[in-house]
C-alpha cells in the first residue's frame, strides 16, 4: 500500500510532465457522534469526466435538490425544520466532561501537527523558525530544579540537614531540641538530597490565532470549501511551526459576528444572512480588549471572505482593521472571488486596496485574492502570501 | 480473507436448494469469503475485485476510506461480484440465523446478475481471471514506461462514462437475430417517412394497398418504381453505404488517433482498451441498483420468513429487516424502494390489473375491489427482472395506487427566513413529480460523441446532445486535456452554458422588506436561457468560443 508521502512525491512530479497536481489534502472528515470529535487528515482526489452539472438547477429556485419521503400529510404541509444557524452544543446536550473535551482536541492537534509537517516539508512553506530565534515561542532551559533523594548531580546541604534532623526527630534521637546531640545522629542513605539537571520550559510568549470567516448566504459552495481549505492548512502550519504552542480563537460572521468553541464549529457552520465584515473585526477587538491578550500573546488574525460587504466603502471595517494594527501581528485577508465576479473587483479588495494600509503597513497586513476554482497550491501560494 | 468454513458452506447449500425451489435461478458454483472491514476497504475502490489493475486514485481512495472508517464505522453484511463463479465477501462472526438470511440475499443478487438481459455481455468473461491478466500486463508496461502508464490511465478513465454499453448491448442482441433492411421496410420506415415524408394520410393508403397487394399477388413495388423512379437507385445506395457503425469516443481515439499510431504508443492502445472494457463491465451494475437491491430484499425476506431456521429468531430479524429496508422520513432508499415495488407489481399482476379493462375502470371503489384471480405474479416479476433497468422499472410501474399506498411524497427543502430554518416540507404527492424526482438520481452520463463530419485537419470534435443539464465546468478542463493528449492534437466540444447575462444577482432582495426572500420567485426568475459554446482545447490550454 502506498504512503501519504509516496502519493505527494508522485503528485510533485506531475508538474514537471506539464500537467496539474491532483491530490488535496486538509479535507477534513466530520466528527462521529456525541462530543468527542474527530478531524481526520486524509488526501482526496476528483476523477474528471465529462457529467452532468446539477448545481444550476438548484440555483433556479433557492431550493436545494427535493428527495423522497414518506408519511402522513397534505401537499405543502411542513414536516420539519432544522436551524440554519446552528446553537452551541445543540442536539448533543450540555456538560461536556474536561477529559473527554481535551481528548478530542489533542487528537485535532496531533493530525494538524502531521499535516503542517507534510506542508512545511512538501509544500516548501517557509519555516518560521529560520527567521530568527524571537519568534520562537517556547525555549528549553536547563537548571538544577529538580530534587531527587539518594542521587544527583550537586549535594543540596540545607535540604539535606533538614531531611536528616526530620528523621531522627522521628526516630526519637531528638527529646530536647535546646540541646541538640548531633553525634548520636544516624544518617540513612534516603536522607541525602541531591539537585538534578533538569529540562525546564519557558515561555517567552504564545501566539494566539483569530480565524474569521464569512458565513453569510453568498459564502455557499467553492468559496467556503476554500476559504475552510486555507485556514485548515494555516492553522495546521502554525500548530507544527510553533511545537503546538498555539491558541486558536474562531469567529463566525454574517451580520453580526459570533464565536464559536472549536474548529469543527467554525469548519461547518452555514447561515444564509446579508454580510458585514467589520462585525468580525470588531468582535476580535473586543475581545482582545476585554481579555487583555495583547500583553501576553502573538495575535494572528486571518480573516476568508468572498469579498461581499453591507458596508460598501468599508468605513466601518477600516476603521476597527486600523485599531486592531496597533497589537496584532499579523492579519492576513483572503478573499476568494466567486466566478461570475469576472475582472471586477469585490467590494472588500477595493476599499482595502484604496485604503492605502496594504502598504503604511505592509509588514502587517496582507491580503490574497484567488478564483473559487483553485488548486491546493495556488491555496498555499495564499499562505505564503499571508505569512511573508 | 479466508473461505467461510464448512458449517457456513452448508448452510449456503442448503439456502441454494431452497431458493431454487422458489424459483430463482443461478449456476452451482459460488465462492464466499469471509473479510476484514481492512479487506473491505481495500477491496472497495477496485469495486470488489482483488485482481482489478492497481492504480494511485485507488490508493487515495483506500487512505480516505480509512479515514472515513475511523470517524464512522460501519460495516455492510454483504457484497456480491459479478463473476463466475459468483464471489461474495461477508463479514466474520454472524451467527447462523442471520447467514440464512444473507445468503438468501446474495443468491438473488446472483439470480439477477445472471439473468437480467443487461448482464448479457459480462455473462462469457471470467473478470477474476481477465482482471489479473490485464493487472499483469498494466504492471509490467508500469515497470518499463513508468508513470506515463498512470497518465494513460487517467486520461482513459476520463471518458469511460461515455463508452456506448447500450449500443453494444445492442450489438450483441442483433447478432442473434440478424436483421437485413428489406426494400419493403426501406420503403415504408425510411423512404416515405424521411426522404420525401408523406401525410399520413397518404402513408396509411400506402399500407393498405400494400396489404392489397399481397392479397391479389400483385407486385407492390412496379407503381411504386413507376411513381418514383428513383426508388430504386436509392435503396441500392442505402443498403450498399450499410452505414459504418457508431464508434464511441475511447473507440474513435483508438482507431484513428495519429499519436497512438505512432509505433512507440502502440502500447497505450492495450491499457486505454484494459479501461473502457472493465468500465463497461460494471456499467449494468450501475443501471440496476434499485431493482437489483429491490430484488434481493424482496426474496430475502420472502424466503427467510418462510424457512424453519428463523423459528426463536423473529425479532431479531425484524430488527435487521427495518434497518436494510425502512422507508426513510425524508430521503432516498433504493433497498426499500425497489422491494416495495416488486411486492407492488406481484400483487398488481396477481388481481390482474395490468390489464385494458383495470386501464378503463373508472370508478375508484371498484377499483380497489379490481381482482380476476389470475395469480401469475410471480412469474410476471421473474420477466421483469429480466428485462428491465432501473428507468424502465421506475417509469413503468410507478404509478399514483403506489405512491398512494406507501404515502410517499417529494420533500422539499426550503429557507425559512423568519425563524432562520431550514424548513422540509411535502412538496407533491404526485406520482408523476416522485417518479420524476427518482429518476432525476440515476444514472446518466452526458450524451458526447464524435461528430464525423466536423472532424477534420487533425481536429477532433466532440458533440454534446443536450438534455438541459450543462456539464460541469470545473472538469472540463483536464478531461479535454487527457483526451488531448491520447488524440494528439487539438480537441472541440460543443455544448450549452446558461447565457450569462441570465445570471440573477445572488444579493438580490426585497428593498421595502429585506428579511424576505425575492418576491413571487417562480414568476420574477426568468427562464434559463442557454447558449451553445465551443470549447477548444490546444496545447493544454483551454478556450472558449460562443456560437
Amino acid at each position: 500500500m502506498i504512503t501519504l508521502d509516496e502519493l505527494l512525491e508522485r503528485d510533485k512530479k506531475r508538474e514537471e510532465d506539464g500537467f496539474k497536481r491532483k491530490i488535496r489534502i486538509g479535507r477534513i472528515v466530520k466528527p462521529g457522534s456525541g462530543n468527542k470529535e474527530k478531524i481526520i487528515v486524509v488526501p482526496t482526489t476528483v476523477e474528471e469526466k465529462f457529467v452532468h452539472d446539477d448545481i444550476i438547477a438548484e440555483q433556479e429556485q433557492g431550493e436545494t435538490e427535493p428527495t423522497g419521503g414518506t408519511g402522513e400529510g397534505q401537499e405543502g404541509d411542513v414536516i420539519g425544520e432544522q436551524p440554519i444557524r446552528p446553537e452551541e452544543g445543540e442536539g448533543e446536550g450540555e456538560g461536556e466532561g474536561p477529559g473527554e473535551g481535551k481528548g478530542g482536541e489533542h487528537e485535532i492537534e496531533a493530525n494538524a501537527y502531521e499535516l503542517g509537517k507534510i506542508l512545511s516539508q512538501d509544500f516548501e512553506l517557509p519555516n518560521l523558525k529560520d527567521k530568527g530565534k524571537k519568534k520562537v515561542l517556547a525555549r528549553y532551559v536547563y537548571d538544577l530544579t529538580d530534587k531527587n533523594q539518594g542521587v544527583g548531580q550537586v549535594l543540596d546541604k540545607k535540604a539535606t540537614l533538614k531531611k536528616i534532623v526530620e528523621t531522627n526527630i522521628s526516630l526519637g534521637k531528638i527529646p530536647d531540641v535546646s540541646n541538640i546531640d548531633t553525634t548520636g545522629f544516624i544518617v540513612s542513605p534516603q536522607d541525602l538530597i541531591y539537585r538534578i539537571l533538569s529540562r525546564e520550559k519557558e515561555y517567552e510568549s504564545q501566539a494566539l490565532v483569530f480565524f474569521l470567516r464569512d458565513y453569510s448566504g453568498s459564502m455557499g459552495g467553492k468559496v467556503t470549501q476554500t476559504v475552510v481549505s486555507q485556514h485548515v492548512m494555516l492553522y495546521s502550519w502554525l500548530v507544527y511551526q510553533y511545537e503546538k504552542q498555539v491558541e486558536t480563537r474562531f469567529v463566525l460572521h454574517d451580520t453580526e459576528a459570533r464565536e464559536v468553541s472549536d474548529f469543527q464549529k467554525y469548519y461547518s457552520y452555514k447561515v444564509a444572512g446579508g454580510t458585514k465584515v467589520y462585525t468580525a473585526f470588531k468582535l476580535v477587538n473586543d475581545i482582545v480588549e476585554k481579555e487583555n491578550l495583547a500583553r501576553d500573546y502573538n495575535i494572528y488574525v486571518f480573516h476568508g471572505t468572498d469579498g461581499d460587504d453591507w458596508d460598501k466603502d468599508g468605513k466601518q471595517t477600516l476603521a476597527e482593521i486600523e485599531k486592531m494594527l496597533a497589537y496584532a501581528a499579523r492579519i492576513g485577508i483572503t478573499i476568494v472571488e466567486h466566478a461570475y465576479v469576472g475582472s471586477k473587483h469585490t467590494e472588500v479588495e477595493k476599499y482595502i486596496q484604496s485604503s492605502g494600509l496594504l502598504t503604511s503597513h505592509h509588514h502587517l497586513i496582507k491580503l490574497d485574492v484567488m478564483a473559487e476554482n483553485v488548486d491546493d497550491s495556488r491555496i498555499i501560494q495564499g499562505i505564503k502570501t499571508l505569512i511573508s | 480473507m479466508e473461505l467461510v468454513s464448512q458449517h457456513v458452506k452448508g448452510i449456503m447449500e442448503e439456502c441454494k436448494i431452497r431458493a431454487r425451489d422458489a424459483g430463482l435461478r443461478f449456476d452451482d458454483e459460488t465462492l464466499e469469503y469471509i473479510v476484514t472491514n481492512r479487506d473491505l476497504i481495500e477491496l472497495s475502490p477496485k469495486m470488489m475485485i482483488p485482481t482489478l489493475y492497481d492504480y494511485w486514485v485507488h490508493d487515495v481512495r483506500v487512505l480516505s476510506g480509512k479515514g472515513m472508517y475511523e470517524a464512522y464505522p460501519s460495516n455492510p453484511f454483504e457484497t456480491v461480484v459479478n463473476t463466475r463463479p459468483a464471489i461474495s465477501y461477508y463479514n466474520d462472526n454472524n451467527p447462523d440465523w442471520l447467514n440464512v438470511m444473507i445468503f438468501y440475499h446474495v443468491l438473488a443478487h446472483i439470480d439477477f446478475f445472471q439473468n437480467n438481459l443487461f448482464y448479457k455481455n459480462t455473462w462469457d468473461i471470467d473478470l477474476a481471471g481477465q482482471a489479473l491478466a490485464d493487472k499483469r500486463l498494466i504492471a509490467r508496461l508500469r515497470s518499463e514506461k513508468g508513470r506515463w502508464v498512470d497518465y494513460v490511465i487517467e486520461f482513459a478513465r476520463g471518458m469511460d462514462n461515455l463508452t456506448g454499453f447500450h449500443r453494444d448491448l445492442n450489438r450483441t442482441f442483433l447478432k442473434t437475430g440478424s436483421k437485413k433492411l428489406t426494400r419493403t421496410d426501406f420503403y415504408f420506415d425510411v423512404f416515405l417517412q424521411k426522404i420525401i415524408s408523406v401525410p399520413q394520410h397518404e402513408y396509411v393508403k400506402e399500407i393498405s394497398r400494400y396489404n392489397q397487394c399481397q392479397k391479389d399477388n400483385v407486385d407492390f413495388f412496379s407503381q411504386v418504381t413507376g411513381k418514383y423512379p428513383e426508388f430504386n437507385e436509392l435503396f441500392r445506395k442505402e443498403t450498399a453505404q450499410k452505414s459504418p457503425p457508431q464508434m464511441d469516443i475511447m473507440e474513435y481515439i483508438l482507431r484513428y488517433s495519429p499519436f497512438l499510431r505512432k509505433e512507440e504508443n502502440e502500447w497505450m492502445k492495450s491499457v486505454i482498451h484494459i479501461v473502457r472494457t472493465t468500465s463497461l463491465y460494471f456499467q449494468p451494475q450501475i443501471r440496476t441498483k434499485i431493482m437489483n437491491e429491490g430484488w434481493a430484499s424482496f426474496w430475502h425476506e420472502k424466503l427467510f420468513m418462510a424457512d424453519d431456521r428463523i423459528s426463536g429468531h423473529e425479532t431479531d430479524y425484524a430488527k435487521v429487516n427495518a434497518s436494510v429496508t425502512a422507508m426513510p422520513k425524508v430521503g432516498l432508499n433504493p433497498y426499500a424502494l425497489g422491494m416495495r415495488l416488486f411486492e407492488h407489481i406481484h400483487e398488481m399482476e396477481d388481481k390482474g390489473r395490468y390489464s385494458f379493462a383495470y386501464f378503463l375502470l373508472k370508478d375508484a371503489v371498484l377499483k380497489k375491489k379490481y381482482d380476476q384471480h389470475k395469480n401469475t405474479g410471480q412469474s410476471f416479476i421473474f420477466k421483469v427482472r429480466e428485462d428491465m433497468n432501473d428507468f424502465t422499472f421506475i417509469n413503468c410501474f410507478l404509478e399514483q395506487a403506489f405512491v398512494d399506498r406507501h404515502k410517499l411524497f417529494v420533500a422539499g427543502k426550503r429557507i425559512n427566513n423568519q425563524n432562520m430554518t431550514w424548513q422540509y416540507y411535502i412538496q407533491s404527492k404526485k406520482a408523476d413529480d416522485y417518479k420524476q424526482m427518482v429518476i432525476n438520481t440515476l444514472y446518466h452520463p452526458p450524451d458526447i460523441r464524435i461528430d464525423a463530419e466536423k472532424t477534420k485537419d487533425g481536429i477532433l470534435y466532440l458533440g454534446h446532445r443536450f438534455e438541459n443539464k450543462p456539464l460541469k465546468q470545473d472538469f472540463i478542463e483536464n478531461t479535454m486535456i487527457g483526451i488531448e493528449f491520447l488524440w494528439g492534437g487539438p480537441v472541440h466540444l460543443e455544448t450549452s452554458e446558461p447565457k450569462s447575462a441570465n445570471q440573477l444577482d445572488p444579493r438580490y432582495t426585497n428593498f421595502w422588506d429585506p428579511s424576505a426572500q425575492g418576491p413571487f420567485p417562480d414568476t420574477t426568475a426568468p427562464p434559463i436561457e442557454w447558449q451553445r459554446v465551443r470549447y477548444i482545447i490546444k496545447d493544454r490550454k483551454l478556450h472558449k468560443q460562443e456560437l
